[in-house]
């Protein structure tokens, strides 16, 4: 067995390849925002009924994603399982990388990005968005912390405790925090529940080790380095787990509304009469995003099923943005109950399903985020000692993967 | 009868609680970062000292066919609706059918100006705040935009200026990319007109479905009427304790 060594990704056309493509995608949501900033939200599909829209969706997986990730190093430096340890400075990485493309969509999509510095010194104590503004940044400064006590030399390892354990708990606040923007939300029926907070915590997990895995099969495929199929195998398997959590919570959260039943309407329109909502939930947030990926992760034979990996990761993407777009728009699209016993009409939507047609450039922005962390994220990986060089099996401890 | 409302005494209410728990919170844990103001106050200078101004609004007396409030706050404020799901609507008339008996009913709903309000709760600048006198507000020169304040209010009275705005009123400042909504006519009742645009053109058309006035006061037209006859508030059960009633829904 070998000491894990870290290198710099080389220069090489593929790693510049995949820079230039992240690039290129982060100017074309740079021209998108000075577009919309000129226009104002009149060219988004957004209105005054889906008042958040297609770029949320991106910024909130993408924050979500970001502590999720985290959670990678958490599992080696809090919990002991210290096969994860090689891929610890990876996870830290990524977890701010994923955070600041989110951070970008989400400031960049509000009516005046350039009042962001308002943000910070007009405060409203009240706000969960506020709390959020501290607990993300915040998070920045203690991975960064973290990232430190993994990669310098010499470090009592109590430090490296104390600073994982710290981040771990942020990490856990900061995702309450993303689910109560939802869960506090009195007035609305889709939302209001505090099932919100576990249930963005569950899903950040999913997503967030789905997305490590993505850069991680991608980043060693494009260098010719070496990603442990032992702990491969053994990520697939709880990547599996969570997935079944957030199936769990989405149960949980749906039988509850059904028994509710000044929440009935609301229900039987998501779960099956709400069109495009309904056709996402069953088919992308469920089929796709839950049930395909659990039978391919928990086959018996995904020890050598690389192919099996990388295609779960894939769709628990795909339904981790599709069971966004359910909660975020969907949310929104149910109208609002002002008079519980009667069928209301007027001229400003009420009474009927708000419509909402996302327009290209809220895709562009969206994805633009995207590009944005996975660019940070391979600038450090190139400039800093962040990917294990000989992750083997050889290398990575059987005894501890065993357990 | 007088609307109750909240004395400050040795209770402490929610907000005080989350505010300073917050704020405790805050020193504790980013003591540099505490170089911020506790949420926004509006000058209450000139205001009537203990005054909450709301309205009172009867169904019965509203024909479906009249929006002359509507059009009022329009010209009042100069926003304009056109149809489009982007167009401003400070206030907007609803018609309700009751599911069980088939009777129709017609009313305006606006900014129902709560005095817990839920906008103000989650605007993570403070640029959505109350007044001392009740009155809602959407501060344009600190809101950023988030939309986060239409997320929460219950009754979908904000509105997003999606829009460079043209040909402003220059008592009702507006910005592409804030947020506002249905300020009660405060430039009006700042200046004494006891009244407000909705309420006057509604009395013009001689339906007088619409009053205005200091809820606190137990001599004013409005906290009598409140106290003689049945009037109800929107989501009463969110408990939100509203500026704007309603009678005979």
């Amino acid at each position: 067995m070998e000491r894990i060594v870290y290198r710099e990704l080389r220069s090489t056309p593929k790693v510049w390849g995949v820079m230039a493509l992240c690039a290129a995608f982060v100017a074309a949501a740079g021209a998108v925002v000075l577009y919309v900033e000129h226009h104002g939200h009149i060219v988004t599909g957004m209105n005054n009924q889906i008042v958040w829209g297609v770029p949320h969706v991106f910024a909130i997986f993408l924050i979500i994603a970001a502590s999720g990730a985290l959670n990678v190093s958490s599992i080696g430096s809090v919990f002991g399982k210290m096969a994860y340890k090689p891929v610890a400075r990876l996870a830290n990485l990524l977890a701010v990388s994923l955070l600041l493309g989110g951070l970008a969509v989400l400031v960049l999509d509000l009516g005046r990005p350039d009042r962001l510095v308002m943000a910070m010194y007009t405060y409203n104590f009240t706000s969960i968005f506020a709390w959020n503004i501290l607990l993300y940044s915040g998070f920045m400064g203690v991975v960064a912390v973290y990232l430190y006590t993994l990669m310098a030399r010499n470090v009592d390892p109590r430090a490296l405790k104390a600073a994982s354990l710290l981040a771990f708990v942020w990490r856990l606040a900061l995702t309450t925090g993303t689910g109560s923007i939802f869960g506090w939300l009195v007035a609305r029926t889709a939302y209001d529940s505090a099932i919100m907070a576990p249930m963005f915590i569950a899903m950040s997990f999913s997503f967030g080790m789905a997305m490590f895995m993505l850069v991680m099969i991608l980043t060693t495929s494009i260098t010719r380095r070496v990603y442990s199929p032992e702990l491969r195998t053994r990520q697939a398997r709880l990547l599996g787990v969570f997935v079944a959590a957030v199936l769990y919570f989405v149960i949980v959260h749906h039988l509850s509304n059904i028994y509710l039943a000044k929440k009935g309407a609301y229900e039987s329109w998501i779960l099956l009469n709400g069109g495009i909502y309904t056709a996402l939930f069953w088919v992308g947030q469920v089929l796709i995003g839950g049930i395909i990926p659990m039978i391919l992760l928990f086959h018996p034979k995904i020890d050598v099923k690389k192919g099996y990996v990388l295609l779960a990761a894939l769709l628990v993407v795909l339904g981790g943005f599709a069971q966004l777009y359910v909660i975020i728009v969907g949310g929104q699209a149910f109208p609002l109950e002002m008079f519980p016993g009667f069928e209301v009409s007027s001229g400003f939507s009420d009474g009927v399903i708000n419509e909402y047609t996302p327009e290209w450039i809220e895709f562009v922005l969206g994805f633009g985020g995207i590009a944005l962390a996975l660019m940070i994220a391979g600038l450090g990986m190139k400039f800093l000692r962040i990917v294990p060089e000989n992750l083997s099996d050889d290398n990575v401890d059987p005894s501890l993967l065993a357990d | 009868m007088i609307i109750p409302t909240k004395e400050k005494g040795a209770e402490i209410s929610r907000r005080d609680l989350l505010k300073k728990g917050g704020a405790m919170a805050t020193v504790t844990l980013a003591s540099g970062v505490t170089l911020m103001s506790f949420g926004g106050k509006a000058a209450a200078d000139g205001l009537k000292p203990g005054a909450r101004w709301g309205l009172l609004i009867d169904a019965g007396k509203c024909p479906e066919d009249c929006s002359a409030c509507v059009s009022a706050c329009s010209k009042e404020h100069g926003w304009e609706d056109n149809g489009l799901d982007t167009d401003p609507q400070w206030i907007r008339k609803v018609t309700l059918r009751e599911k069980s008996s088939g009777r129709e009913n017609s009313l305006p709903v606006m900014c129902q100006h709560c005095d817990e309000p839920p906008c103000v709760d989650v605007c993570p600048t403070g640029a959505s705040f109350k007044r001392e006198d009740g009155i809602v507000l959407v501060n344009k020169h600190t809101c950023i935009g988030c939309r986060y304040c239409m997320m929460a209010c219950p009754f979908k009275a904000r509105s997003f200026v999606h829009e460079q705005v043209t040909d402003q009123r220059t008592a009702s400042p507006r910005g592409n990319g804030t947020v506002e909504g249905c300020n009660m006519c405060v430039h009006k009742i700042d200046r004494g007109d006891g009244t407000t645009a909705c309420v006057e053109a509604c009395q013009a058309t001689g339906n007088n479905a619409m009053m205005f006035g200091d809820l606190n006061d137990p001599e004013s037209e409005i906290a009598i009427a409140v106290a003689t006859y049945a009037s109800v508030e929107l989501r009463a059960d969110l408990g939100l304790n509203l500026g704007v009633r309603y009678q005979n829904i």
